[in-house]
C-alpha cells in the first residue's frame, strides 16, 4: 500500500520496549519493562487481570502515555506519536465495533481515514478471509460473538498493521467457539505473517498461539520463553502454578554429584538433574508436574531410579474419562496431585495406601523460600 | 528461543536518562464549558443573587430602589403571607403524594405487564405534553364546570356533600375550589412522576418477582420487601421532580381556583408586575420560598439516603 | 391458587373424565385486575383534557368562552387565525423556539461533552449550577431575571432576545441532562478504536462520536423547543410588550377564549402523534429491508 509511508512504517521492525514504566500515582502498573519482539512471532503477554499486562498493550496501541521508558518500532522511537499516527492496530476486547456503520464500512474504516481511494478489493479480500463476505451490508448488532470478533480482527489486519495488539480477544466468546477462533488466529497469522501480541489471562488460550509467552505479575515479566520451556522448567513458584498445575515440595540440596542433585524432603531423599536445580546447597522446591507422578499400591512396582514419596493416603479420586485425578495426602500432611492417563489400571479409591513415583528427569528446581502458593489461586475470570 | 530475549539491562545506559512524562494540562473542557456556564451564571445566578440584595431594599419603581438594610421586608414576607405560603405547602404536598398514588400502579403495569405494548403505553403518558399545558389545563374548565357529567354524577353520588364538608368544594361546583387546584396539579405532574418510576422499575429482572415467590413472598409481599426497596431511585427522584415545581406553581391555583386558594407564586407575580412599591418583598417571598424547598428537598434527600442522585 | 388441587394421578388412564376447567375464585379476579384497573382510570385522567380539547374545537360557543358545548361547527377549524392576534403569538412563539434551542443545544452539548469526557476541578460546582434551574421556582427565576433586565437595559428593551436569553437559560441544563446520559451510554472504546484505526479526533468526533450521540442530540433539542414553546410564567416576566402564545391563551381567559385555542392544542397533539407515528414506520420499513 502505498500510504504505508505515511504511517512511517519500515520493513522488517522488531517491537521494542526500553524500560517502559507506568505509574497511576503511588499506583504502579508496569514496572521497568524491557522487551523485544521479533517481527513476525505469535507474542503472548500472560498473567492475572491488574498484573499490567492491559497497561502495557495500551502504551504499545499509543492510547496510554508512558510514565517512563520508550517505545521502538524496527529504529523508530513511537512513543510519542498519537495511537491514529501509528502502524499498530488493535482487537478490542469488546471488539468496539462502530455500532452505526455496516461490516463493510466498519472494516473500512482505517483505510478510509487515511484516504486510501478504493477501498473495495481489500475490504472484500479481507471479509474472504475472515470467512464472512456475505454478512458485509450486515450491523454490528445483529452478528454472532464470533462473528463480531473476526469482523474486529478483519477491521485491525487490513491496514496491514507492524504489530497487531489482541486484548483478551476470545474473552467472551464461549468455551468451544474459543477453541476454534484459537485455531484460526493461528491461522491467519501464518498466512498474513504479522506480528501479532496477544494479551490474555488464559494460560491456555497463551500456549495453543503463541510462540513466546511472557508471563507477567505485578507490573514485572517473570519469565519468558516458549510454551514447552515455560511448563516444562518454570523459574518461580509463580510461573509453576499459574501455567498449569504443579505438585512443590520444599527440601534442602545434599549435594551434587556427576549431573544430579540429591534433595532431602520430609525425611526422603529425592533426585533431580542438576541442571534443573538453580541451588548448589541450601533451601530449595522440587516441582513435579501432576501428569508425570504415577502411583504405585507397593513398593516392588517403582522403577529403580524413580523419586518415591511412601506412605501417601489417597484422599480423593475424581474419574474424568481420560484420566483419574487423585489427591494424596503424604506423612509430612502435604497434598500431592496425581492425573493418571486412563490406560485400565485399577482405580484407586479414597483411603487407599499408596506410593507415589516419578522420573528425575521430569522435576525441575525452584530457588527456595519462595511462597509456594503463589499465583495458584489467581481467578480466572472470563473479564 | 534464541529469537525472543529481554533486552539486557546493560543496554540501558545506551538511551537517554528516563524522564518522568508529565501530563499535559488540559483546557478543552474549560473552553466547552466556559459559553454555558457563564449564560446561566449571568441569567440565573447573580439574578437570583440580586434578588438577595434586593430583599433589604426599600424605594418604588420610580424613585429607584435603595439598599437600606430593610430586614422588616422578611418580616412582611413571613407574615402577612400566612394563607399562601399554607396553600402552597399543603397543595404542593397533597400532589405529590397524589402523583405518587396513582403514578406508581401505572408505572409498575406498563414496566412489568406492558409486554410489546410498553413503548405504546409510555409514549401515550408523554404525548399529551405535546400539547400546551395552559390549555390543557383550562380543558379542565370544561370537564368540572358545574353541568358537566362528571359533576352532575359526583353530585347525585353525594361526593360533594363530603368534600363541601371538608372544604375541599364549595357548595355544588367543584371549579373554583381547592379540589379542582389539586386535580389540576395532579393532572399536570402525573407524568414527572411516571417517568422516573417507569425508568426505575423497567431496570428490575422480572425473575426477581420469581425469585420472591420462590422464596414464600405472597405478591404483595414481594412488592414491599423486593420491588419497592429496588425503585426506591425512582420514587425519589419521582417525587422531588413533582414536589419542586409544584412548590412555585401558580397556574392551577389562578386558573381552577378561586380567591382563597391564593399561593405563593401569585403573590410574587403580583408584587413584581403589578406593585410599584413589590419588588423588595417579592425578592424576600423569593427567597424565603427557595430556602424553603431547599431545606425541605435536602432533608428529604437525606432522608432517603440517596446523596447521588443528582 | 388455594383453589387449584394437584390433579390425582390416576387422571392419565383414560377413563377418567375431562379435566375441569380451573377455577378462581373471585376475589383472586379482582385482585388481578385492580392494577389493570387503576392504570385504566389513571390514562383517560391524562388523557382526557386532549379528547375535550379536540371535541370542543369543533364547538360554536354561546359567548365568548368556548368552555360549555353549544353546537356542533366547523368554523374555528376552517378560519383558524380568524383572531389574527393569536397567529402572531403563535409566530413569536415559534420564532423564539427555534432560536433558543438552537442556542440551548449547542451550549448544553458543548457542557455535557467536557462533563462526560473531561475530568476538571470544581465539578460539583458545575453540577450545582446545572442542577439549580432545573429545582429553583420558575416564579423566581422570572421575576428576579426581570429584575436585572429592568436595572440593566431598562423596561423598554425588554422583547425578543430578552424572552430567548431566559429560555436559554432554563433550556441548557435539560439539555445537558440528555446529552450526558446518551453519551455516558456510549462505550468509549468506540472512540479509543477510531484512534487506533487512524482518525484523527476532529475525524473521530465526525465519524464516530457524533453519528453515536446524534439521536441524544435530536432529543435535547426537541425537548428543549417543547420546553421554549410552552413557558408561561418565565416568559411573562420577560416579554415586555410581546405576547407569546401562551401569554395569549392565559389573556384569553380574562377576556375570550375562542374555540381556535382547542384548534391549536388539537393540532399540536395531531401533528406529534403523526410525526411519531411516521418515524415508526420509517424504522420499521428500515429494518424489514435488512
Amino acid at each position: 500500500m502505498s500510504s504505508n509511508d505515511v504511517l512511517g512504517r519500515t520493513e522488517g521492525g522488531d517491537l521494542r520496549l526500553v524500560g517502559l514504566t507506568k505509574r497511576y500515582g503511588s499506583f504502579t502498573a508496569v514496572d521497568d519493562l524491557n522487551l523485544t519482539v521479533p517481527q513476525g512471532s505469535f507474542f503472548a503477554l500472560l498473567g492475572a487481570s491488574g498484573c499490567g499486562k492491559t497497561t502495557t498493550l495500551r502504551m504499545v496501541s499509543g492510547l496510554e502515555e508512558p510514565t517512563v521508558g520508550q517505545i521502538f518500532l524496527g529504529d523508530e522511537d513511537v512513543t510519542d506519536r498519537k495511537p491514529y499516527r501509528r502502524p499498530v492496530n488493535t482487537v478490542f476486547q469488546n471488539y468496539a465495533l462502530f455500532p452505526h456503520l455496516d461490516i463493510y464500512e466498519n472494516v473500512a474504516f482505517g483505510l478510509r481515514r487515511r484516504g486510501v481511494r478504493d477501498v473495495r478489493k481489500p475490504v472484500e479480500e479481507m471479509l474472504d478471509l475472515v470467512e464472512l463476505g456475505h454478512v458485509a451490508k450486515r450491523k454490528p448488532h445483529q452478528l454472532s460473538g464470533g462473528q463480531q470478533q473476526r469482523i474486529a480482527l478483519a477491521r485491525a489486519l487490513i491496514n496491514q498493521p507492524q504489530v497487531l495488539l489482541l486484548d483478551e480477544p476470545l474473552g467472551a466468546l464461549d468455551l468451544k467457539l474459543r477453541r476454534q477462533m484459537q485455531i484460526e488466529l493461528k491461522r491467519i497469522q501464518l498466512e498474513v505473517g504479522l506480528t501479532f501480541v496477544h494479551v490474555t489471562h488464559d494460560q491456555e488460550e497463551a500456549m495453543t498461539m503463541a510462540d513466546t509467552i511472557a508471563v507477567m505479575n505485578a507490573g514485572r515479566i517473570e519469565q519468558m520463553g516458549s510454551p514447552a520451556q515455560l511448563y516444562e522448567n518454570p523459574r518461580t513458584t509463580f510461573v509453576a502454578n499459574f501455567l498449569g498445575q504443579s505438585n512443590l515440595i520444599p527440601g534442602t540440596v545434599e549435594g551434587v554429584t556427576g549431573g544430579t542433585a540429591t534433595i532431602s524432603a520430609h525425611g526422603q531423599r529425592l533426585t533431580l538433574d542438576a541442571a534443573r536445580c538453580p541451588v548448589s546447597s541450601g533451601l530449595v522446591i522440587l516441582g513435579v508436574r501432576p501428569e508425570k507422578v504415577q502411583i504405585a499400591t507397593c513398593d516392588a512396582e517403582v522403577p529403580s531410579g524413580h523419586n518415591k514419596l511412601t506412605g501417601g493416603v489417597v484422599l480423593d479420586t475424581s474419574f474424568i474419562g481420560v484420566s483419574t485425578q487423585y489427591l494424596v495426602k503424604l506423612p509430612s500432611g502435604e497434598e500431592l496431585s496425581v492425573f493418571e492417563q486412563n490406560t485400565g489400571r485399577p482405580i484407586q479409591r479414597p483411603g487407599a495406601e499408596v506410593t507415589v513415583f516419578w522420573d528425575p528427569g521430569q522435576g525441575f528446581g525452584l530457588e527456595g523460600g519462595q511462597d509456594i502458593e503463589a499465583g495458584a489461586d489467581v481467578e480466572e475470570d472470563a473479564a | 528461543m534464541t529469537a525472543v530475549v529481554p533486552t539486557p539491562a546493560a543496554e540501558k545506559p545506551v538511551e537517554p536518562p528516563p524522564k518522568e512524562r508529565r501530563p499535559r494540562r488540559n483546557l478543552t473542557p474549560w473552553i466547552l464549558l466556559l459559553p454555558g456556564l457563564l449564560w446561566l451564571v449571568v441569567f440565573f445566578l447573580v439574578p437570583i443573587l440580586t434578588s438577595v440584595s434586593a430583599s433589604v431594599q426599600q424605594g418604588d419603581y420610580d424613585d429607584g430602589f435603595k439598599l437600606t438594610w430593610h430586614w422588616a421586608n422578611y418580616v412582611d414576607a413571613v407574615t402577612k403571607f400566612g394563607p399562601q405560603y399554607l396553600h402552597s405547602g399543603l397543595y404542593s404536598l397533597l400532589c405529590t403524594v397524589l402523583c405518587l398514588l396513582l403514578g406508581y400502579p401505572v408505572a409498575y403495569f406498563i414496566a412489568f405487564k406492558g409486554g410489546r405494548w410498553k413503548s405504546l403505553l409510555m409514549a401515550l403518558v408523554i404525548v399529551p405534553s405535546f400539547t400546551s399545558f395552559l390549555i390543557r389545563t383550562i380543558a379542565w374548565k370544561t370537564i368540572l364546570a358545574d353541568n358537566s357529567p362528571l359533576v352532575r354524577l359526583l353530585g347525585d353520588l353525594h361526593v360533594l356533600k363530603l368534600t363541601t364538608a371538608l372544604g375541599w368544594t364549595v357548595g355544588d361546583h367543584v371549579l373554583a375550589s381547592p379540589a379542582a387546584v389539586v386535580c389540576g396539579m395532579v393532572y399536570n405532574f402525573l407524568p414527572f412522576t411516571i417517568l422516573p418510576l417507569y425508568t426505575s422499575l423497567e431496570k428490575i429482572d422480572p425473575r426477581l418477582h420469581e425469585a420472591g415467590h420462590d422464596l414464600y413472598c405472597n405478591t404483595f409481599t414481594t412488592w414491599r420487601r423486593i420491588t419497592l426497596p429496588l425503585s426506591m431511585p425512582g420514587v425519589i427522584g419521582g417525587t422531588l421532580l413533582t414536589f419542586i415545581p409544584a412548590v412555585g406553581d401558580y397556574i392551577n391555583a389562578q386558573l381552577l381556583g378561586n380567591p382563597n386558594t391564593g399561593v405563593v407564586g401569585q403573590k410574587i407575580e403580583d408584587l413584581f408586575l403589578r406593585n410599584t412599591q413589590g419588588y423588595p418583598v417579592g425578592s424576600a417571598i423569593s427567597v424565603v420560598m427557595m430556602v424553603g424547598t431547599l431545606v425541605l428537598v435536602m432533608s428529604y434527600i437525606r432522608k432517603a439516603g440517596t446523596e447521588d442522585l443528582i | 391458587m388455594s383453589t387449584v388441587t394437584a390433579p390425582p394421578a390416576a387422571r392419565t388412564t383414560a377413563a377418567t373424565p375431562a379435566p375441569e376447567p380451573r377455577r378462581r375464585s373471585p376475589l383472586a379476579w379482582i385482585r388481578e385486575h385492580t392494577l389493570l384497573a387503576v392504570t385504566i382510570v389513571v390514562f383517560v385522567f391524562m388523557l382526557l383534557p386532549n379528547a375535550v380539547i379536540l371535541w370542543m374545537s369543533f364547538n360554536r360557543p354561546v359567548g365568548k368562552y368556548d368552555y360549555v358545548w353549544n353546537e356542533f361547527s366547523l368554523d374555528a377549524w376552517r378560519h383558524p387565525c380568524a383572531n389574527s392576534e393569536m397567529c402572531h403569538s403563535i409566530g413569536l412563539s415559534l420564532q423564539v423556539g427555534v432560536v433558543a434551542t438552537i442556542v440551548a443545544t449547542l451550549l448544553g452539548t458543548m457542557i455535557a461533552f467536557a462533563m462526560v469526557r473531561y475530568r476538571f476541578k470544581a465539578r460539583s460546582g458545575v453540577n450545582a449550577l446545572l442542577f439549580l434551574p432545573m429545582a429553583a421556582p420558575e416564579v423566581v427565576m422570572g421575576a428576579t431575571l426581570a429584575a436585572l433586565f429592568f436595572n440593566t437595559v431598562g423596561p423598554g428593551a425588554l422583547g425578543f432576545w430578552t424572552i430567548t436569553i431566559a429560555h436559554v437559560m432554563f433550556c441548557v441544563s435539560y439539555v445537558v441532562v440528555t446529552v450526558k446520559s446518551r453519551l455516558a451510554g456510549m462505550d468509549p472504546t468506540l472512540e479509543r478504536a477510531a484512534q487506533d484505526l487512524y482518525a484523527s479526533p476532529a475525524q473521530t468526533f465526525r465519524h464516530v462520536t457524533l453519528p453515536l450521540v446524534a439521536p441524544g442530540i435530536a432529543a435535547a433539542a426537541l425537548l428543549a423547543f417543547a420546553l421554549s414553546v410552552d413557558d408561561y410564567i418565565i416568559t411573562v416576566f420577560t416579554a415586555g410588550n410581546l405576547e407569546t402564545f401562551p401569554m395569549y391563551v392565559w389573556g384569553s381567559v380574562q377576556r375570550a377564549y375562542p374555540a381556535q385555542i382547542d384548534v391549536i392544542g388539537s393540532l399540536m397533539l395531531l401533528g406529534t402523534m403523526t410525526v411519531i407515528a411516521l418515524s415508526q414506520l420509517v424504522g420499521r420499513a428500515r429494518t424489514a429491508r435488512r
